[in-house]
């Protein structure tokens, strides 16, 4: 591979039922570029918790992966309300979802602890009232 | 043990079969969506009570080889039409999760 490949994908705030498109789609390109299904897995989970996360908290967002050599790096974006305490937000079992949210089964604090475990960097940069950037790097 | 053989022997009905021989590799059980998506492995046939259109994309991503909704949960029309769109194997039963396990774990052994 010689130039990195990038992809770039806007996720819809207001449809809580199709969030995961992004993730989905993504899934098919990496398996089409022959990327192992470690990798793939990893990847797609990171991203699905982040557009998840998107559409709960933020309204939306944008997703933007580069497929290097490697490396695969996921650039999530949003202008929600921030994160008010990245501490919490990062301990499995915090959730400041809703209550209907919870009921569709997501809301279980599990999020950005599962970006972080399935990735071999993740580095968060957020500010109330402007929204989160969320940086992810799988070595492949 | 195939899906489709599974869903044979069992009773479990089946409501989209794209992928009739997938192999059940083993069995994960769960409703939170996050939890599943972090543990599941591919290949697991996934035991679960949740039927809204996102237990689709877990099973995607996840790579289970069915969805076994149990307890009579019964979806609506338009997940059993993603199920198919997206290639994700589904069944329903009226037993217990608890009692659906025990008939899976003793067909698998």
């Amino acid at each position: 591979m010689g130039e990195p490949l990038t992809f770039h994908f806007d996720v819809d705030g207001d449809n809580f039922t199709s969030a995961g498109e992004a993730s989905l789609s993504m899934k098919k390109n990496l398996r089409q570029l022959g990327i192992s299904p470690e990798i793939i897995r990893r990847v797609s989970i990171a991203m699905y918790e982040g557009e998840i996360n998107m559409v709960i908290h933020a309204g939306g967002g944008t997703a933007d992966v580069t497929v290097h050599s490697d490396r695969i790096e996921i650039l999530l974006a949003d202008r929600g309300p921030g994160i008010e305490n990245i501490d919490l937000a990062m301990r499995e079992g915090f959730s400041t979802a809703p209550e209907n949210i919870r009921n569709l089964g997501f809301g279980a604090g599990m999020g950005l602890p599962n970006m972080k475990k399935n990735t071999d960097s993740l580095v968060v940069d957020t500010a109330l009232g402007v929204g989160t950037t969320i940086r992810m790097t799988v070595l492949i | 043990m195939t899906v489709s053989d599974l869903s044979k022997q069992s009773g479990f009905r089946s409501l989209a079969m794209p992928f009739p021989d997938r192999e059940v590799s083993g069995v994960y059980v769960g409703d939170l969506l996050s939890w599943v998506m972090g543990r599941a492995n591919e290949g697991d046939l996934w035991l679960t009570i949740m039927t809204n259109v996102n237990v689709i994309a877990v099973a995607t991503l996840t790579g289970v080889s069915a969805v076994l909704l149990c307890e009579d949960c019964e979806p609506d029309s338009e997940l059993i039409k993603l199920a198919t769109e997206k290639g994700i194997n589904l069944l329903v039963t009226d037993k217990k999760i608890y009692e659906a396990c025990l008939f899976v774990g003793e067909a698998l052994s």
